[in-house]
């Protein structure tokens, strides 16, 4: 068997299957969606190729072999045999989910094929034309003699695509004895050795080779060869034919990869949750290990001989150590930082399936998918959106003709947004579906008992009831988001992360549910701004622009505030050093900066000293560490050593509002 | 020992060569398309070079001929990484310029036989 243990790179080959089938149902979701873009196509027909290559390699077999029909499908639409379809979308989709799960069978060491995943390939050779013809490798049938006569003449680029006559040379005479008859110039080569270009060839050989040799191992030897060279191969006269059968059988091709049984049972052991990290994180902990590095060395030239003169020196070598050692902390923490998208992406085909389940038009809008969330925040995220995007489609959007006749367009819109606010990162799932339901779900919650009959509620407070436990308004509960385990389980579960769930409505208009997950550790892009000694950050999300005022462009209003002219509105602005309480801060509104913010919806100017500059920044919870501060997000720590605050900007313009009040 | 250049997009197929070929002493540069294959193989001379036929930026088909045009590489082994239902690509490899391939699925003994076959 082989020496090399193949097992160990299993685990890869999982991460980049299950990648290759994300990639592949992205791209099969944007055909089905009408796109015509062959690149698609290639992306498809690439991921189901390594998935292939791999599986034969590693052994799955059946892996290999539900891929390699599903390839010979996707080859017939590469090569434009076969037009897609949405039915061809929709097989080939639920290849994918079959390919999900023999993957993870694969890894766990259980059978890897099922009645499902065979009835599905079933079904895909039947759609490929002439599959049977492809997958029957005809042995040619070879006579064996006592030898050959070949005639081997070169063709002159043969050198050029890296091949050898030598090489011939060396393989036939590990066939048999080589006898070379006649070696030869060619008619057409240069006369003259200056005229002659090394990198050409222009010789010929006649060549004999004696013993019991089958044509396919000539053929073999010289398959490289085709199209550099011309051959004439000839048995010998006197060839008994006898032992032809013989030969032939003994040289069909083995299959090429061997079952591992034993390595299937190997993984199953090994499974541990591995993390895929961008370069540039990285290479920012090399960079740290390379200061701290530095920062040792020097620290034990001061230690070697020391004298109280080098104090200094010391002292910011240890403020130095320090620092890089912070740093380095953070790096390492942000490994485990990873983008929502990955949570994302998941819906388009969930919203794909959904549509065609439930008999709904849906756009599905995401942003914000760059976010950056803790990974076990991540991990834990994505059931809960799963169950709010489908109540969305399931309760929340209508029929294509119950919106048609609300006036409203066929298709319904949702939206998946996140980012950062006041300290959270915010995840909403939006829809401009019916809103919710007032009436049902008064009566359904008298009906539980979970309310009295009579009793007068708010808005907020009948939104609210949905989340009670056992809470279902479906008319009928479907297999996508009924069974009375909605919401509840919803906000069990953000709780256990630390953060909580709400809902707005508004009837005919649309949902907005809204997750708010703690941030623990997360990053932003901030704008570092001055504030005459202190150092605030603003998310740069938040930022519309930056502007110098003149003085007269400023107006006084009643209760002391200050307003600015900024595209047709009046700003209210905001002095941060009036707001945090900073001394020897620049109070000229025409000496300093004004930044406008924005926070839902609502404009703002801060006035700042200056700004130095943009920065990705480690958000540190003040909370922990002090207490809360409004206004403020967290701290986080500069290049330089120092702390800075970070402006939570919904939180100053609440500040500002209750002030002007 | 030879310095061998093994271009794949796949990494546990990567990952399963270049093991292969350093447990045997050889020196390999991964790369995992054809253009930072490119790269690699102008930033320094390879004795060999491994490559995967489908790869996304730039295919092998196409840097192999990309290869064959710098100097340095005109007669230096390719060798396709490719798969048996493809024999029309063996052809487009060939006539691109590959030395000649390597069937997939291969173990580590079937490749290190080949590469002993074409460094001798």
């Amino acid at each position: 068997m082989s020496a090399v243990d193949l097992t160990q790179f299993h685990k890869t080959f999982f991460e980049e299957s299950l990648e290759g089938l994300d990639a592949m149902e992205a791209a099969l979701l944007a055909l089905g969606a009408g796109s015509t873009d062959s690149e698609l196509v290639h992306t498809i027909f690439r991921a189901a190729h390594s998935i292939k290559g791999g599986a034969a390699t590693f052994g799955f077999t059946d892996v290999a072999a539900f891929t390699h029909v599903a390839e010979s499908l996707l080859e017939e639409v590469r090569s434009e045999r076969r037009a897609v379809d949405a039915e061809l979308v929709e097989l080939l989709l639920r290849s994918v989910d079959a390919l999900r799960a023999m993957l993870d069978r694969s890894g766990r060491g259980q059978p890897v094929a099922d009645a499902e995943s065979e009835a599905l390939r079933a079904e895909l050779v039947r759609l490929v034309s002439g599959e049977a013809a492809v997958a029957v490798v005809v042995a040619p049938k070879a006579a064996a003699v006592s030898g050959w006569d070949i005639g081997f003449v070169a063709l002159p680029h043969l050198l050029q695509t890296g091949n050898d006559p030598l090489r011939v040379f060396r393989e036939l005479q590990q066939l048999g004895r080589l006898e070379v008859v006649r070696a030869f110039i060619v008619d057409g080569a240069p006369s003259q050795l200056s005229a002659l270009d090394p990198t050409q060839c222009y010789l010929g050989w006649d060549l004999r080779l004696h013993g019991a040799t089958t044509r396919a191992d000539i053929d073999a030897v010289f398959d490289w060869l085709d199209g550099d060279c011309e051959l004439a191969i000839k048995p010998l006269a006197e060839a008994p034919a006898a032992s032809a059968a013989v030969a032939a059988v003994a040289n069909e091709p083995k299959p090429a990869a061997p079952v591992a049984p034993q390595a299937q049972q190997a993984i199953a052991s090994s499974e541990t949750s591995s993390i895929r990290v961008g370069i540039d994180k990285v290479d920012a902990l090399i960079n740290m290990m390379g200061e701290l590095v530095i920062t040792q060395s020097m620290l034990s030239e001061i230690g070697e001989k020391f004298e109280i003169s080098q104090l200094e020196r010391l002292r910011d070598g240890l403020a130095h150590l320090e620092r890089t050692t912070r740093e380095l902390q953070e790096s390492v923490m942000r490994i485990r930082m990873l983008p929502i998208g990955s949570v994302f992406n998941r819906f388009p085909r969930l919203v794909h399936d959904l549509e065609r389940k439930l008999d709904k038009r849906v756009k599905l809008e995401l942003h914000g998918e760059g976010t950056e969330l803790d990974k076990t925040v991540l991990e834990k995220i994505g059931d809960p959106l799963v169950h709010l995007v489908r109540n969305a489609i399931d309760h929340g959007l209508e029929s294509p003709a119950q919106r048609k006749a609300a006036g409203k367009s066929e298709t319904g819109t949702l939206k998946l947004n996140a980012y950062h606010e006041g300290g959270n990162i915010v995840v909403q799932i939006s829809d401009d579906g019916a809103g919710l339901n007032h009436a049902a779900i008064v009566a359904k919650a008298q009906q539980r008992g979970l309310i009295s009959v009579g009793q007068e509620l708010s808005d907020a407070e009948v939104a609210e009831l949905i989340f009670q436990p056992g809470f279902s308004t479906a008319a009928k509960a479907t297999d996508l988001s009924g069974r009375g385990v909605g919401m509840d389980v919803v906000r069990r579960n953000v709780r256990d992360l630390g953060g909580g769930v709400g809902v707005r409505s508004v009837s005919g208009k649309g949902s907005i549910f809204t997750i708010t997950l703690p941030l623990t550790l997360a990053i932003i892009d901030g704008l570092v701004t001055a504030v005459g000694s202190e150092r605030y950050i603003v998310p740069l999300t938040s930022i519309v622009e930056s502007l110098r005022l003149r003085a007269e462009a400023v107006r006084k209003i009643a209760g002391g505030g200050e307003v600015f002219h900024f595209r047709d509105e009046y700003l209210p602005i905001m002095r941060l050093h009036h707001a945090f309480g900073c001394v020897d801060a620049i109070t000229d509104i025409e000496s300093g900066i004004v930044v406008v913010v924005e926070e839902g919806g609502r404009r703002m100017g801060l006035l700042v000293d200056d700004l130095l500059g943009q920065q990705q920044a480690v958000v540190k919870s003040l909370e922990a560490h002090y207490r809360r501060v409004q206004g403020i997000s967290g701290a986080t720590i500069l290049s330089d050593g120092s702390v800075a605050l970070i402006v939570d900007v919904g939180g100053v313009v609440r500040l500002g509002r209750s002030k002007a009040a | 020992m030879a310095k061998i250049l093994a271009v794949d997009d796949s990494a546990s197929m990567r990952g399963m060569v270049a093991f292969t070929l350093r447990g045997a002493g050889h020196e390999v540069t991964e790369a995992e398309n054809g253009q930072l294959a490119l790269d690699a193989a102008r930033a320094s001379r390879h004795d060999l070079v491994l490559a995967d036929v489908n790869m996304p930026v730039m295919d092998g088909i196409a840097m192999v001929r990309e290869l064959r045009a710098l100097d340095a590489y005109k007669g230096v082994p390719i060798l396709m990484l490719t798969t048996e239902s493809h024999t029309e690509r063996k052809m487009e490899g060939k006539a691109a310029g590959a030395t000649g391939w390597l069937v997939k699925p291969f173990d580590p003994e079937q490749l290190l036989a080949t590469v002993k076959r074409v460094l001798g």
